[in-house]
């Protein structure tokens, strides 16, 4: 299975995701923001960061950059998209995702370990996952998940909300809430599943020496769904 | 009443921002333009009905704290 990070000034999650992605047998290959287009590939992923500075909005100009036309271009053809943390951000800010990412609630940078329910699992990120609570690392100062009504409405009728915010047993509610985002959300699909925007890293929780084994659940689980 | 600042960055202070802003927009085809240097706009409630008061204590109020005026200039609206 072939996938592509994209790098874009200021990101810093690039190689993390690149370790990740090769240690559960993608053969990943890195692709500047730069370029005219991503080579073939079963999967784009937009890593974390800080993009262009984080300048007039997250994820606002690298949503504009040159290699992005050929990251919407697959992910509209279906193509698998995922995008963490400031990759989420960058989602966002093209339209590919609905809402939007603001500051977080009390305005601090939060960097923690944080549990995150699943809630879909008919979908080629999560299906067949062997737990539906998982803990994956948030750090972010813009994390806090935001639309409108009508957006909410329509999120929840499609059932786009992919995992939420919630305690180890799986109770969402507002003190396992880090940021203030609305119904808890950690994390959105497209409409047809094929794009998936989060902030939680499962690229931080890869060995469990040095943090945890939540993310090789879902990068094991994602290259099988491949198969 | 209602008083309005416009802080922008003094005339050839560098603006990263402004600059990449500048470059996405060429990139985006939106090849005349020239420079684009970023500012910040504050929209200030005043418990205050005489405005020439409420705008001497906004000047006090930007020097203070909303601008530098190392870098920055102001402009009450």
């Amino acid at each position: 299975m072939k996938s592509s990070v994209i790098v874009f000034p200021g990101s810093n999650c690039d190689r993390d995701m690149d370790v990740a992605l090769r240690k559960f047998g993608f053969k990943n290959q890195m692709v500047w923001h730069d370029e005219d287009s991503v080579p073939k590939s079963d999967l784009i992923v937009l890593p974390g960061g800080f993009s262009y500075g984080d300048y007039l909005r997250c994820g606002s100009i690298a949503a504009k950059s040159k290699i992005i036309n050929s990251v919407i271009d697959f992910a509209k053809s279906g193509g698998l998209v995922l995008g963490i943390c400031n990759g989420f951000q960058i989602l966002t800010e093209t339209g590919l995702l609905p809402g939007v990412l603001q500051q977080n609630k009390f305005l601090n940078f939060i960097c923690k370990n944080v549990y995150i329910k699943i809630n879909d699992n008919k979908n080629k990120f999560f299906k067949n996952i062997k737990k539906n609570i998982l803990e994956l690392h948030i750090a972010n100062n813009e994390g806090n998940y935001y639309c409108s009504d009508d957006e909410l409405k329509s999120i929840e009728e499609n059932n786009q909300i992919a995992v939420t915010y919630c305690n180890k047993e799986g109770l969402e509610n507002e003190d396992h809430n880090p940021n203030g985002a609305i119904k808890n959300i950690a994390g959105i699909f497209n409409k047809e599943k094929n794009i998936l925007g989060m902030m939680p890293h499962p690229e931080r929780m890869i060995d469990s020496y040095l943090s945890g084994e939540d993310g090789s659940l879902f990068f094991k689980n994602l290259l099988e769904n491949f198969k | 009443m209602k008083i309005k600042v416009i802080i922008t960055l003094k005339n050839g202070v560098l603006d990263p921002q402004g600059k990449a802003i500048q470059q996405t927009l060429n990139g985006m085809n939106y090849k005349n333009i020239n420079e684009v240097r970023q500012g910040k706009f504050f929209d200030i409630e005043i418990n205050e009905t005489d405005e020439n008061k409420a705008k001497s204590q906004i000047d006090e109020v930007c020097k203070k704290l909303l601008a530098n005026l190392v870098i920055e200039d102001y402009k009450i609206i």
